[in-house]
């Protein structure tokens, strides 16, 4: 009686957890609503089966308890009932297979307007880049990363001396434009990931991987790293800014590019960090530091 | 990783042949008894230390198709640079042919039973071997005096790797085959001595199965073979 | 061959290439024991014990996840070592080990009615070189620099690079040398359990009459013994790596303004490999579960096990399926993202034949005499806690789900749930049903339901919300959830909640760890039999069965595993090897 009772509780409760508490994903700021719509989908068909798995062993287990004197039917099989359940089962995997790969074959398409914004990981800070008045940018090296090129651009690559260089800041992206995200690390693996936006995919030193996606609304968003990076993990923050037209305009006018930084004489910009919200690596490892002498 | 797949597809289908003789679409409850024709459902009749060491050897070959599958994927990347292999691997692979012949002409000597050949074929296999295992390492000496060092180039750690691992099954192989030895010297029972040198035998033509495969890999012949079959597929 | 027709007096069969080992001192008898039983016990409390000490590094990081900032001690390097060593020796030292190497051993010979398993000695070897892997992880404890901290996937390169706890120290090194041990000893091991259920199974025990017990665990480790090869050769490569430095896996990194000598390698290749071991891994713990779940089910409801053949065919299909579902795990890895199409599909049939095994254990209860014992008690929590957990593998395993909700809290959740409580479910049922048998003793019933109850909602209580911090955003791996704008105020009261859950969850072991301990002396007295069960384990001629397991003849098997409440039969079980037609099926084949 107490394990029926319990059992059925256990759906209720769970169902109602669903329904009723504050914890859910964050609104959303990107176009991948077809995620979430994936994701209600199959929230609604496994919701349906684990209640009624549960609930029919809450019924057994009440209607069928041992009592004196009972005695349990004798049946090894029933093909008929095994093969509906077997056509049910796949029917319902396919009505969960067919909305996710339809969903992933968008996402992997990236649309030809997407403009392209470089993300580089290392431990334990984000920087960017982005093209500068050619629409190109240049190619990059990890062996050419030094301190004064910190993003490994190949200095003689002509296409990369216009390219916007963002060490260590934060990045600003207009909104209701795609932007193809290729990200790139040049230590250990990274993820960039903004759970508003959704998407996500991990950096690889040595190889470019992207996603992309428009931001549908203009707001501050963190940047989260998803994959473990070492010690700072957890305190590799970056932000990104979804701002409108003028504002992202005004925002690229003021940053320098791989030129100006790597002209013989500084600017000065490079040790300014206005615009700054996140700590930058070296920070983190000092506090790593002091947290291990502890 | 597509090495590994064919591998296990291989490995597949003697599980499927196997499982094919294990009556799986019968229905156990309607069978009481012991019917006549449940006893081809027991066990095989070959011998249980040849299907141990069978499955063991499976395990091996899954060992060496990953370090394959591992090489050319890792060879698709473009700082791979070739390395020219010594011409004594030429002679070891004769050494180690000469070694599995040897043990198969002692495991037929077993079968009759004329234990001095069984002897003589078990020595000679076992110095052939040991010769092997000399010559692979005069190899390493001659390609490190080169200046084919191991974290030189991905090619020269997939040559060491896998010759070294290779090995290490060879000298695995030499316990065996030592106690065995020592058995045909010390008069086991004739049966038993049979048995552990047809055991010998097959992990022999094994092992040199194995390097022959691998000769092939780290010579490049494999990727040459491997691009043929691509063009004639496409 | 002759015609052997259903008649007593036939012979039984004897291995005549085993000649049993007869021990001959204590030391023999019990420490160098070339016994299957004296081995599996061996075996269980090894992983035991060690599994106690990952249950005290879950305790202090959840510590540090529930009052963050309240434990100076755990630092984010300490809270990374913990992470690893708890995941590692959970899959690996703990639940492997238990399923194949303690229920394995244990119950495979006494089950396909043999007197041991055929190699002997290779099998007390494989004891001691898995208690060597065991000591060499624990003593990176004790190694400069501590134990690794690379997570339990110890992807490169931060697995081998000093950003990484024990990347630069001894750390890293210890943890690949244990697990190639760990590979050797399985091997060793596993050679023993497939060859065993091929060539030693007693006269008339054909495949199709094996409990499930023995189906899951073969099966499981034949996946095992083709799947372990990648993680050692992904263990070599990257020792090479971090030793000689070659560049299997390590790419031209620039690590804190300082350029390594590496050059070229590919972190994906590891990747690859790694899970080409991980997800048959996952399985490798699930089959031993679903067979013995099925077991006790079928046992406790007294009935038999429903659709045993489509069981059987879906613990194969599973075990050969689980080889092809590997980059499931790689989603967000930066692969080609076409191999998504593929590898979702895969995984997503995957899920048919895993549903028929649940549909056919709750099938199993219908219209069954249901006894509600321990042993049943924890496999109803067991499909409870599994069906939750497999659903959520739904949403990882389809592609573009996976991309919000990869590295978040709902993995963490869903791979407890799915692959942590409930196969450890599975393990407490399976020692409340076989300790009877092992020891002559019954477990107490009282302090058993206490057991029961705390572990299975405390768990369910842990897990279930879990996921809906996943949802949230909320990345797995973080040793400080502060400074999270996602994270509202009552996501980090969710957290502790979670703690003292887990705090309480853990507790309730101490109990059991108790109860195990107690019972071996003050344990009511079993009796042989005392489930009424059909399999052979539970007709030996003593309790806890000798050496050799049945007396002077091996038994012969007459019937399948699940004669349970045959119609015309007096009691509502027939053991298996009891001669004899009853019920509905009165010819023999």
């Amino acid at each position: 009686m107490a394990v029926a009772l319990v059992l059925v509780l256990i759906v209720v409760g769970s169902v109602l957890f669903h329904l009723l508490s504050p914890w859910w994903w964050t609104p959303i700021a990107s176009n991948w609503a077809y995620i979430d719509n994936t994701i209600i989908i199959t929230f609604w068909i496994t919701g349906v089966v684990f209640a009624t798995v549960v609930l029919f062993m809450a019924y057994c287990v009440f209607r069928f308890r041992h009592r004196e004197g009972n005695r349990a039917a004798y049946e090894p099989e029933n093909k008929r009932l095994e093969s509906w359940l077997t056509i049910v089962t796949a029917v319902g995997v396919t009505a969960l297979l067919v909305p996710g790969l339809f969903v992933w074959s968008r996402f992997v398409t990236v649309p030809s307007d997407a403009t392209e914004v470089e993300v580089i990981g290392q431990q334990w800070q984000w920087s960017f880049r982005l093209p500068g008045k050619d629409g190109k940018l240049g190619t990059s090296e990890t062996r050419d990363v030094s301190a004064d090129n910190p993003l490994g651009v190949i200095p003689s690559d002509p296409n990369g001396q216009d390219d916007v260089v963002v060490e260590a800041a934060d990045l600003h992206l207009p909104v209701g434009k795609p932007v193809k995200m290729l990200l790139r690390s040049i230590d250990v693996l990274h993820d960039f990931y903004v759970p508003e936006f959704r998407a996500k995919m991990d950096m690889i030193p040595g190889s470019v991987t992207y996603f992309w996606f428009t931001p549908t609304r203009t707001g501050t968003f963190q940047v989260l790293c998803a994959e473990l990076c070492g010690q700072g993990h957890p305190m590799m923050h970056g932000v990104v800014m979804v701002d409108t037209q003028e504002d992202y305009v005004a925002w690229l006018g003021q940053q320098q590019t791989f030129a100006q930084l790597s002209a013989p004489q500084k600017t000065g910009s490079a040790d300014d960090r206005t615009g700054q919200t996140a700590a930058p690596g070296p920070e983190i490892a000092a506090r790593l530091e002091t947290v291990g002498s502890r | 990783m597509s090495v590994i797949l064919v591998f296990l597809l291989v490995i597949a289908g003697f599980a499927g042949w196997w499982l094919s003789h294990q009556g799986l679409m019968t229905k156990p409850w309607l069978e009481q008894g012991l019917a006549g024709d449940l006893v081809g459902l027991d066990r095989s009749a070959l011998p249980t230390a040849k299907i141990g060491l069978g499955v063991f050897l499976a395990v091996v070959g899954c060992l060496f198709a990953l370090f394959t599958s591992a090489y050319f994927m890792r060879m698709a990347v473009p700082d791979w640079q070739p390395l020219p292999l010594p011409r004594l691997l030429w002679l070891n692979t004769g050494v180690l042919v000469l070694s599995s012949v040897a043990l198969q002409c002692t495991s037929v000597a077993a079968r009759r039973g004329q234990i001095d050949t069984v002897r003589l074929g078990l020595a000679t296999a076992g110095l052939t071997a040991f010769a092997f295992l000399v010559g692979q390492f005069m190899a390493w000496r001659q390609l490190t005096a080169d200046g084919y060092f191991l974290a030189s180039n991905p090619a020269n750690s997939f040559f060491y790797l896998i010759t070294g691992m290779h090995g290490l099954h060879v000298l695995g192989g030499l316990v065996g085959l030592g106690r065995t030895t020592t058995s045909a010297w010390t008069g086991t029972r004739p049966e038993r001595l049979r048995l552990g040198v047809e055991l010998c035998a097959m992990y022999w033509h094994f092992l040199l199965f194995v390097w022959l495969a691998i000769f092939a890999l780290l010579a490049g012949w494999a990727a040459t073979f491997i691009d043929i079959c691509r063009q004639l597929l496409t | 061959m002759v015609d052997i027709t259903p008649a007593d007096g036939i012979p039984p069969a004897e291995v005549a290439e085993v000649e049993l080992y007869h021990p001959h001192s204590w030391w023999t008898k019990y420490v160098f024991s070339q016994d299957a039983k004296v081995i599996a016990v061996q075996y269980s409390a090894t992983a035991t014990a060690i599994g106690l000490v990952a249950l005290v590094l879950s305790w202090l990081m959840r510590l540090q996840l529930g009052f963050p900032g309240t434990f100076d001690f755990i630092t984010p390097e300490a809270y990374y070592q913990f992470i690893t060593m708890h995941g590692m020796i959970m899959v690996i030292y703990l639940l492997t080990a238990l399923f194949l190497g303690g229920f394995g051993n244990y119950l495979i010979p006494l089950m396909v009615g043999a007197r041991d398993m055929v190699f002997p000695y290779v099998n007390m070897l494989s004891y001691w070189i898995y208690l060597l892997a065991v000591l060499v992880l624990v003593s990176s404890f004790f190694a400069p620099g501590g134990p690794t901290g690379a997570g339990w996937t110890l992807y490169p390169p931060q697995a081998i690079m000093s950003g990484t706890p024990g990347g630069q120290d001894w750390g890293i090194i210890l943890m690949l040398s244990s697990l190639i041990l760990f590979i050797i000893g399985f091997t060793m091991g596993g050679l023993n359990y497939v060859v065993t259920v091929l060539q030693g199974r007693t006269r008339g025990m054909t495949m199709m009459r094996l409990p499930l017990t023995v189906w899951g665990i073969f099966t499981a480790t034949v996946m095992a013994l083709l799947a372990f090869p990648a993680l050692f050769v992904a263990s070599v490569m990257m020792l090479l790596d971090r030793v000689l430095g070659t560049s299997f896996f390590m790419p031209a990194i620039s690590e804190m303004g300082e350029q390594l000598p590496h050059n070229g390698g590919s972190p994906i290749l590891f990747q690859h490999l790694f899970w080409f071991f991980g997800h048959p891994e996952v399985y490798i713990v699930a089959l031993p579960a679903f067979g013995i779940v099925s077991d006790l089910i079928s046992t406790h409801a007294r009935k038999n096990i429903f659709g045993y053949r489509m069981m059987v065919w879906a613990i194969v299909g599973i075990g050969a399926l689980s080889f092809v579902v590997w980059a499931h795990h790689m989603y967000v890895s930066g692969m080609h993202p076409y191999f998504g199409f593929f590898f979702a599909t895969t995984t997503l049939i995957i899920a048919i034949p895993t549903a028929i095994k649940v549909y056919n254990w709750v099938l199993t209860l219908w219209r069954g005499d249901i006894h509600l014992t321990i042993p049943m008690l924890f496999a109803l929590a067991f499909i409870v806690t599994f069906v939750n957990g497999g659903l959520t593998g739904l949403f990882l395993g389809n592609v573009v789900v996976d991309v919000p909700l990869s590295d978040t809290m709902f993995v963490v959740a869903h791979f407890h749930m799915v692959m942590g409580v409930a196969p450890i479910l599975v393990v407490f049922g399976a020692i409340y049903h076989w300790y009877p048998k092992v020891t002559g003793r019954m477990l107490n019933e009282t302090l058993g339901r206490f057991h029961f109850w705390v572990t299975f909602l405390g768990a369910y209580l842990i897990f279930f919300p879990m996921h809906y911090l996943g949802l949230m955003g909320v990345p797995r791996r973080y040793a400080e959830l502060t400074d999270m704008t996602i994270m509202t105020e009552s996501a980090h009261h969710l957290n502790s909640f979670i703690s003292v859950m887990a705090f309480i969850v853990g507790f309730a072991q101490m109990v059991f760890l108790f109860n195990l301990i107690w019972s071996v002396r003050h344990g009511r007295e079993a009796g042989g039999n005392p489930w009424r069960a059909t399999t052979l384990e539970w007709q030996t001629p003593q309790t806890p069965p000798a050496h050799g397991n049945f007396g002077k003849d091996l038994p012969i098997v007459y019937r399948w595993a699940y004669d349970y409440s045959v119609p015309g039969a007096k009691e509502d079980f027939i053991p298996q090897n009891m001669p004899g037609s009853f019920g509905p099926s009165r010819e023999p084949a």
